[in-house]
């Protein structure tokens, strides 16, 4: 490619309002992605994913910037990332605490442990604590169901969690 | 320093020891180490691991597999029961057509279901060659691993295993000298129960809205990018090589007379029972040896009722332990043995908050494609969250029986819907008394039997 084809590719971005650049790394990461698939579209989950990795949610400018390196259009990666629910269309918090409100822990103590996190953080589900350090969302069975009740702070799976522990568990998560 | 961090951390336990799993006799887990770390791939080889791909590729044809499959009866792991033999044998191949995908579903989010966690995180090899020996058996020409973005661990884990793999080249070109060529790669998913269902997960893996698909055309005729696709369990998978290892014969033999249906399957107990976990037992083994494994129930309550195999399956009663836990024998009384993982509700809890909180999920997590899915699942839920508060009308009980008819098997596009109808058929069926509970004029009787979950 020229010069010009890779100016070309980010000038629709940088017009989009929200100043998004896709930063290089990303690009190239989900260029590699996008040749596990048959098609580019195939790439797109992942491709969020990438984005979110670096900025912590998909920023509305991310859209046409994964359409335009996959080759699709911007419509098609939108209705994608409204999808999913692990996909942030809003700034989340530096960690994301996940808990299952399924069945087996919804048996063994879900609802105690939601409110002792509620009460420390004093955020509801799917909201954000003030300082920007964490965000609350309940998931699907985590399979981790046989230690319920579960969660997940970031990467990291918990369980079973005992609601007196929360507070410290927390502390360990700047 | 982290120490609360490790102190919580969830690890994947099976309540095995080593002594009492065999190569003869525990095909999925024998393998497994007491301190539960990951089997690479040298420790994998050294346990006769890939013995299968040797044996079978250059030296049977893919029919074979798929004739061996049939007769050894490995039936469905995912929860459905449907024989992996014969589905292999509808795949469309030979001649002119593309050779097509094998993508194994390790999208487990099934409430109470803990299972395919436990081999993708120590055991990813098997897996893995579980699946050369089902995309030679299908002309596979590559397979994916489709799994739940919350499996971090068990992605690090397949990622690893796939690398050593390719490496020592049992994945890639001309597999073990026998001209067989096929590859794997790991897809992540990002959320959604509703991935789980094989046709919305080719949607899925083809990067769209995770919709299910109209059926026919079949995934084994036209699945992904149209080619022949074979979805198929993680556990169901894991079960493949073994079978080719030590035959069919030898397969069914296992469920000794407990069952028709062939193999172990990886039970497990969920709930307020003693020792949860999982354990590897011939299929066919019954939910009271289970319930005896896990220790019983917690501070000497009583059983009230269980689940057989995830949110999706319907209630049983104490009576139902001396049950087989095999498809056929479950499918008889009103439920399934879907992912085969009980999940024990005890005397003390009460079924309408937990019927409330699956159909919640349920409606959460339909992806709205059919009405009475989208529109029939939060109007059952807000009856019973009526109910549970004691709030519940006349009619009320009779309105959520019609419902769960409209959510019944043949009216929507996908299983969702009949899912969500089982637990809720089930549990009026045996526990009417509760729901009438629920209903004003009797709101005192609301308050009297049974408390609520959650309050113990
Ligand atoms: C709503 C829904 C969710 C499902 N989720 C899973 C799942 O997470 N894992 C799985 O293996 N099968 C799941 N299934 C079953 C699959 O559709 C399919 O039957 C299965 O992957 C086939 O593999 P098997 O025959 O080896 O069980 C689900 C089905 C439905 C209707
Ligand atoms: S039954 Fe529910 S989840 Fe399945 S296709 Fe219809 S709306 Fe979607
Ligand atoms: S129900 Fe919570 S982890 Fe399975």
């Amino acid at each position: 490619m020229n010069e010009n084809a890779s100016f070309n590719i980010h000038s629709p971005i940088a017009s989009d309002g929200d100043g998004f650049v896709l930063h290089d790394e990303d690009r190239n990461h989900i260029l590699e992605e996008r040749d596990h698939y048959e098609q580019p579209q195939a790439a797109c989950i992942e491709a969020l994913k990438i984005v979110q990795r670096r900025h912590g949610w998909v920023p509305d400018g991310a859209i046409p910037a994964i359409a335009e390196v996959l080759g699709v259009g911007p419509a098609s990666v939108e209705g994608v990332a409204t999808f999913y629910s692990l996909i942030f269309r809003q700034p989340v918090g530096r960690h994301v605490i996940l808990i299952c409100d399924s069945s087996s822990c919804f048996l063994t103590g879900f609802d105690e442990l939601r409110e002792a996190i509620t009460a420390e953080l004093g955020i509801e589900f799917g909201q954000t604590t003030e300082d920007g350090r964490f965000t609350l969302l309940p998931v699907c069975c985590l399979g981790a169901c046989d230690r319920g009740p579960a969660m997940m702070i970031g990467d990291d799976t918990f369980g079973p969690v005992p609601p007196d522990s929360v507070a410290e568990l927390l502390k360990e998560y700047a | 320093m982290s120490t609360r961090r490790n102190e919580f951390r969830y690890h994947s336990q099976l309540r095995q020891s080593a002594a009492e799993r065999h190569a003869e006799t525990h095909p999925l887990t024998w393998r497994l180490r007491e301190d539960g770390a990951l089997i690479g791939l040298d420790e994998y080889v050294d346990k006769q691991g890939y013995s299968a791909v040797k044996k079978v590729l250059g030296e049977l044809s893919g029919q074979d597999v798929i004739d061996t499959m049939k007769e050894a009866n490995v039936r469905g792991r995912g929860g459905g029961g449907f024989s992996a033999g014969v589905k292999w044998s509808l795949t469309m191949q030979g001649g002119d057509l593309p050779r097509g995908y094998l993508v194994c579903n390790a999208d487990e989010m099934e409430p109470g279901t803990f299972k395919d966690r436990l081999l993708l995180e120590q055991q990813p090899h098997l897996l893995i060659e579980g699946m050369i020996l089902a995309a030679y058996a299908n002309n596979s020409f590559y397979g994916y691993v489709f799994l739940r973005g919350e499996y971090v661990e068990a992605a690090q884990a397949v990622s690893k295993a796939i690398g050593e793999a390719r490496a020592a080249g049992w994945l890639g070109t001309n597999i073990a000298g026998s001209g067989f060529d096929f590859d794997i790669a790991l897809h992540t998913g990002a959320g959604r129960y509703i991935c789980g269902e094989e046709t919305a997960l080719i949607n899925s893996l083809e990067g769209k809205r995770a919709n299910p698909r109209n059926k026919p055309p079949f995934p084994g005729q036209s699945g992904a990018w149209g080619k022949p696709t074979v979805v198929n369990n993680v556990e169901t998978l894991c079960n493949v090589p073994a079978v080719m290892q030590h035959g069919a014969k030898w397969y069914q033999e296992l469920s000794g007379g407990l069952s028709d249906d062939g193999g172990t399957k990886l039970y497990g107990v969920s709930g307020r029972v003693n020792r949860t976990g999982l354990w590897e037992l011939p299929i066919g083994t019954s939910g009271a040896e289970l319930l005896d494994r896990a220790g019983g129930v917690k501070d000497g309550r009583g059983l009230k009722t269980w689940l057989p195999g995830g949110g999706s399956t319907g209630f049983l009663l104490p009576e139902h332990l001396e049950l087989a836990l095999d498809f056929d024998t479950i499918g008889e009384y009103g439920s399934r043995l879907g992912t085969g993982l009980l999940a024990v509700v005890t005397e003390d809890q009460s079924v309408v908050s937990l019927v409330r909180n699956l159909e919640a999920f349920f409606a959460r997590e339909s992806c709205g494609w059919c009405t009475p899915c989208r529109d029939g699942l939060p109007w059952t839920l807000k009856i019973l969250q009526s109910l549970e508060r004691g709030e519940g009308e006349q009619g009320d009980i009779e309105l959520l029986e019609s419902l769960a008819t409209d959510l019944g098997p043949g009216r929507t596009f996908c299983a969702h819907a009949p899912g969500a109808a089982m637990p809720l058929e089930s549990s009026i069926r045996h526990f009417r008394h509760e729901f009438e509970a629920g209903i004003t004029h009797r709101r005192h009787a609301a308050h009297e039997d049974p408390i609520p979950v959650g309050e113990v």
